[in-house]
């Protein structure tokens, strides 16, 4: 009975290193521990013996299932773990497949440099301001000391609608100094606003377009004078450009609504093509800058012994072609999908002073 | 503004550099433009002679020339009719550069023979305009030296921009005034010799204006010439008026023209022999005709101010004279102007006629009043003594000006205004230098010279202080901090335009910026195009109307796109649309379109065309991002440029309209040239609601531990019913347990009976106190299935 026993056990070894996968694994089991199997055969036989035989079988036989339990299951964890790596093997793909990427637009860089600008004048304590570009005569002219025979009215220049029945014409703005009227006339001193937006000149070439962008300036209050107006436009063009230091030159000009008026230049190079802002040897017209006049307060019912304030203004499309590095402004306004994607920003670019201006 | 600087010298004794007179200009408000120095780009030509001059062999029109400059002789083909043997020219050889051909010279062969260097024209060395011939210089001209020394070149000419209120610079005695104030030289004093005249002028002047336009000319002078002889200008008069770019005429007309250019003086000269009659200055009548110097025809509308004779208007008084009665080189008889004309009729009448002159652009800007008599006495010397003859006594009308114009002036202004800490002693200085008469004590009395008509207040005076003290010496100080609420620096909307700009930015699409003008035939196709809002004056027709939609801009933009090969096109636009020409009539509006394909061809992706749902869901994510309620109710109906079936309308309420969005109607593209498909939207910033302002506290979240059950039903429905009413009668159908209602499937076709369509809908079930059994979810169940029938008679598809 022993002899047979070993017998079976090497048989059944040998079949179970024999199978070649699950199913034959499984087979053998049940042709040996199954109800039929060989095994559970031999283990029935057990009730028919003697209790010295059972005692001398039992261990035996119990034995000779375990270890075959044992085997069975280490054999089907090797198993296993081919066919897992097979399966594996199978599923391989070709990761260098290029993927769908998540669509990103772009923001304009106008849009993102009045973005820069209204952070940067926030921390200065302005608020931003704004008016239409429809502007009347009033707004635009008048009430900014630009009389009627001033050249600034001529046709050449300004745009204008079609006279109304009374022979009024409207004028698409032609700067956003209409914007210092409506605050003053809409709002008491102490006044600290920038007003960005859209303007119209009768202009074309590569640094001209007929409509175009530009941000005001206005402070007034009981003792502001130009001492103010220098610190701010310092600041200002410091943060911007994003260096340390800015030399500014003030040149005296002349502006109908501001009286001192200047014009303001910053020191740059102009070094292998590119403009750098903060210094150098050369001088770029970056703004027009003063006091403003008298008659202006005036215009506004404000009293010109009472209060004062300054006022600048600058072309935003100009300081985004200084800053970003684009040299034709008809490109700004052409909707060109290779130029938006070139110097666009990315949606979650937004400038702030924390985590800075550009990227 | 041009002068030279040796002009500038005959003013102002300086010893300055040509840099630091550069410098200072722009330091006190004239700035330079440019400065060139024709010696520069000619200092190589040298004064050479030809030795002999032959026709070439094989071109009639060209000779073939021995020029010798002195040391060389070399051989010149030349085709100026006026290159013969002997004379003196102006000679460059190879190597040289000639500004006027833009060219360097090099040997060249000519038809055939050897050509070594050029002998030059005025306008080859930008000389002046004569192409006529080569340059013959006199035939003292020493042979080998250089050009540019023996022409006296070596004298560059500095061109400087004058602002509107600077009259007093109009001439170079102005300039030289201002330069040495700012302490760069002493002012050389004008010499004027009082002419006396040596009989009564037989031609008298009247100014005969109503009583409202007394000031369009209150003072003419005149001088009565005889016995003149008029013809070229000498030659220093003529390098003189060239050197700024003014075309010598004859020595009368450059008199006036030098004048005007040295001393800010407009002046005319009239031919006496041909005037007919008196002279008299008064408003023109309408229809009044003439013609001016410029040889061209002017009729007048009416109030015009004219110098008319006896035959009628001799010219615009101010602006220009008139051809008729102008000089000529045999004139022998003159009749000088000095008049005072006012800024404001000049500029109209300028303006009126597109008359630009140098008279005009003084006169418009105010000239000297006190300063008349002195012009007209330079004049007349110089007349004198370039022309010879007799002058008449001064004949005269109007008055001379009373000039006492003075201005308060509080020195600490220049501190509390300009911000420079200045003694008032130096302020003072400064304006007396500048020729202000400064009276009393602080608060002072300046009385402000004639020239400066622009000073008009104490501002005036303080940026005269600052400017020629220099406005660099003023110290920047930081303004002074403020209760400055975070937050507020935006308006909400433009925290709106923002945000907006952000999401569309960040669903993909590009920002553009296009113009605020479009033709008004496609303004009229987006329902604008309105009178009102017609550019009268536009700078193209392509730009002669106010937009009343983004979209046909993004259009036009999208199709520029696609020509250059894109075949996906995203782009939006954050900016103004106009109604009306009110302020009010000025709409902000986010409009996005996309073109050609959804995306890129891809291995992984289905591609397909654009369509609505994909304008419709960028609306959505514009709406969402500016904070528009989320319960909007979806519309049908579209502006009349959408496709009418594939259109629609977000709406808080029924008349509210937020946002439409749809594919643009096939009848649009074709009237704009673009290709389709295009979807597009529009979203009304100004017209989303602000939402209340309850605090930055989001509330409380409540959130159940129980497990959520999904449930899906597919429901049979008529092909027209809107699956908006299925979905929010299903959403009705148990307030308290259904949380969310998802359509997942819409099928029409083989299965589903004809003119229907089957709706997959998921509903998403909460429970609230405890879990749902199968009996609840059965009664839920049925509730969905009684509303859904309520609603659009829809059945569960069996």
């Amino acid at each position: 009975m022993q002899e047979q026993i070993s017998a079976l056990k090497e048989q059944i070894a040998a079949q179970i290193s024999a199978a070649s996968d699950l199913n034959a694994l499984e087979e053998v089991r049940v042709s040996t521990l199954g109800k039929k199997g060989s095994v559970s055969q031999l283990m029935k036989g057990l009730g028919g013996m003697s209790p010295e035989e059972r005692k001398e079988m039992g261990p035996a036989l119990n034995g000779l299932k375990n270890k075959v339990a044992e085997e069975i299951a280490a054999r089907k964890e090797t198993l296993e773990e081919a066919a897992l790596d097979a399966r594996l093997r199978d599923e391989r793909v070709d990761v260098t497949l290029p993927v769908q990427e998540h669509a990103s637009g772009s923001v304009h860089p106008i849009s993102q440099v009045m973005d820069e600008i209204a952070e940067i004048f926030a921390s200065l304590g302005f608020d931003v301001a704004e008016g239409p570009d429809v502007e009347s005569d009033f707004h635009n002219f008048t009430a900014l000391n630009i009389p009627e025979e001033h050249p600034a009215r001529q046709d050449h220049d300004t745009f204008y609608l079609r006279p109304d029945a009374n022979g009024d014409r409207k004028v698409l703005r032609t700067h956003t100094s209409p914007v210092q009227i409506r605050t003053m006339l809409s709002k008491e001193p102490p006044i600290r606003i920038i007003a960005p937006g859209r303007t119209y000149r009768s202009d074309s070439d590569a640094t001209h377009t007929p409509m175009f962008h530009q941000v005001e300036g206005l402070v007034i209050d009981k003792d502001t004078h130009l001492g103010h107006l220098k610190g701010t436009l310092e600041a200002f063009l410091k943060a911007f450009f994003e260096v340390d230091a800015v030399t500014l030159r003030l040149r005296p000009s002349y502006f109908p609504f501001t009286e001192p008026s200047m014009e303001v230049d910053v020191q740059c190079s102009f070094d292998g093509g590119t403009v750098k802002i903060g210094d150098g040897n050369d001088w770029l017209e970056i703004l027009g800058s003063g006091m403003v006049n008298v008659n202006v307060l005036k215009a506004c019912n404000l009293d010109p012994n009472e209060y004062q304030g300054f006022a600048f203004g600058c072309g935003i499309d100009r300081l985004a072609m200084l800053k970003y590095g684009m040299n034709d402004l008809r490109a700004f306004f052409d909707a060109d999908l290779r130029w938006l994607r070139h110097y666009g920003f990315r949606a979650l670019d937004l400038p702030t002073l924390a985590g800075g201006l550009s990227r | 503004m041009k002068f030279s600087l040796s002009w500038l010298k005959d003013h102002l004794d300086t010893d300055a550099s040509l840099d630091e007179i550069v410098a200072k200009l722009n330091a006190i408000g004239l700035e330079v433009d440019t400065v060139e120095n024709p010696a520069e780009k000619l200092g190589a030509f040298t004064v050479a002679e030809v030795l002999s001059a032959e026709k070439h062999p094989d071109a009639d029109k060209l000779k073939v020339c021995k020029v010798s400059n002195g040391t060389e002789e070399m051989q010149i083909v030349c085709g100026a009719p006026n290159a013969r043997t002997g004379i003196k020219v102006v000679l460059g050889r190879p190597g040289d550069y000639v500004p006027g051909l833009d060219v360097t010279l090099k040997k060249a062969k000519i038809r055939g023979v050897e050509s070594i260097g050029m002998m030059c024209s005025a306008k080859e060395l930008e000389l002046g305009d004569d192409h006529d011939g080569i340059i013959e210089l006199p035939e003292d001209a020493p042979v080998g030296t250089s050009y540019v020394e023996y022409a006296q070149l070596d004298d560059p000419v500095i061109d400087i921009e004058i602002t509107p209120n600077r009259q007093d610079c109009l001439g170079v005695y102005g300039i030289a005034r201002d330069l040495a104030a700012a302490g760069l030289g002493t002012l050389k004093p004008l010499a004027v010799e009082k002419v006396a005249g040596s009989f009564e002028s037989d031609v008298k002047v009247s100014i005969d204006l109503p009583e409202e336009a007394k000031s369009a000319c209150t003072q003419f002078l005149g001088r009565r010439f005889k016995g003149v002889k008029n013809g070229p200008s000498p030659q220093w008069l003529q390098d003189r008026l060239k050197a700024i770019g003014l075309r010598p005429i004859s020595k009368l007309v450059d008199v006036t023209n030098y004048i005007t250019h040295d001393l800010g003086r407009p002046l005319h000269v009239y031919d006496a022999n041909k005037l007919n009659g008196d002279l008299q200055a008064r408003l023109a009548n309408a229809g009044e005709t003439f013609t001016a110097l410029d040889d061209k025809e002017y009729t007048a509308k009416g109030g015009e101010t004219v110098i008319a004779d006896a035959s009628g208007p001799q010219g615009f008084g101010g602006i220009i004279g008139g051809l008729d009665t102008g000089c000529a080189d045999d004139t022998t008889d003159v009749v000088l102007e000095a008049a005072l004309f006012d800024p404001k009729r000049t500029a109209f009448t300028g303006r009126d006629h597109g008359l630009i002159t140098d008279a005009r652009y003084r006169f418009e800007r105010g000239v000297d009043e006190l300063f008349i008599r002195d012009g007209m006495e330079i004049a007349t010397r110089m007349i004198l003594d370039l022309c010879g003859g007799e002058v008449s006594h001064v004949f005269e009308a109007g008055q001379d000006t009373v000039w006492n114009k003075t201005v308060p002036f509080r020195s600490e202004r220049v501190q509390t205004l300009g911000g420079l800490d200045l003694p008032a002693s130096e302020s003072v200085a400064i304006l007396e230098k500048l020729g202000f008469k400064v009276e009393g004590n602080d608060p002072y009395t300046v009385h402000v010279p004639s020239w400066r008509v622009d000073v008009e207040g104490e501002p005036d005076i303080v940026e005269e202080v600052l400017r020629i003290h220099g406005l660099d010496n003023i110290p920047s100080v930081a303004l002074p901090a403020t209760d400055h609420k975070a937050g507020t620096t935006l308006s909400p909307r433009q925290k709106r335009a923002r945000a907006v700009k952000r999401r569309l930015a960040g669903v993909g699409m590009h920002e553009a910026v296009t113009w605020s003008f479009m033709t008004r035939a496609h303004a009229a196709l987006f329902g604008g195009g309105d009178e009102t809002l017609v550019v009268d004056n536009p700078i193209s027709s392509e730009l002669d109307c106010m937009r009343p939609s983004i979209l046909p801009n993004l259009m036009q933009a999208a199709q520029r796109n696609r020509d250059r090969g894109a075949d996906v096109v995203a782009l939006f636009e954050v900016g103004p649309v106009y109604e009306n020409d009110t302020e009010k009539g000025q709409l902000l509006v986010a409009a996005g379109l996309r073109a050609g394909r959804n995306a890129g061809r891809h291995w992984a992706a289905a591609n397909r065309a654009v369509d609505v749902f994909d304008a419709k869901r960028d609306a959505l994510a514009a709406l969402e991002a500016v904070g528009a309620p989320a319960n909007l109710q979806v519309f049908d109906e579209a502006p009349g440029y959408y496709h009418p079936g594939r259109s629609g309308t977000l709406r808080l309420g029924p008349k509210n309209i937020l946002a439409s969005f749809g594919e643009l109607h096939p009848k649009v593209l074709k009237a704009l040239d673009v290709d389709g498909p295009v979807v597009g939207f529009e979203v009304y910033l100004d017209r989303v609601p602000t939402p209340k302002n309850s605090g930055a506290a989001k509330g409380a979240l409540t959130v159940s531990k129980l497990q959520s059950v999904e449930r899906d039903f597919a429901f049979l429905m008529d092909r027209d019913a809107k699956v908006s009413d299925l979905v929010r009668a299903v959403q009705g159908a148990d307030k308290a347990f259904i949380a969310d209602v998802g359509i997942f499937d819409v099928y029409e076709g083989k299965g589903v009976p004809e003119g229907q369509k089957s709706i997959a809908v998921s509903v998403l079930l909460e429970p609230k106190e405890e879990t749902f059994t199968e009996k609840d979810i059965e009664a839920i169940s049925s509730k969905v299935c009684a509303a859904a029938e309520k609603a659009v008679g829809a059945v569960l598809r069996g």
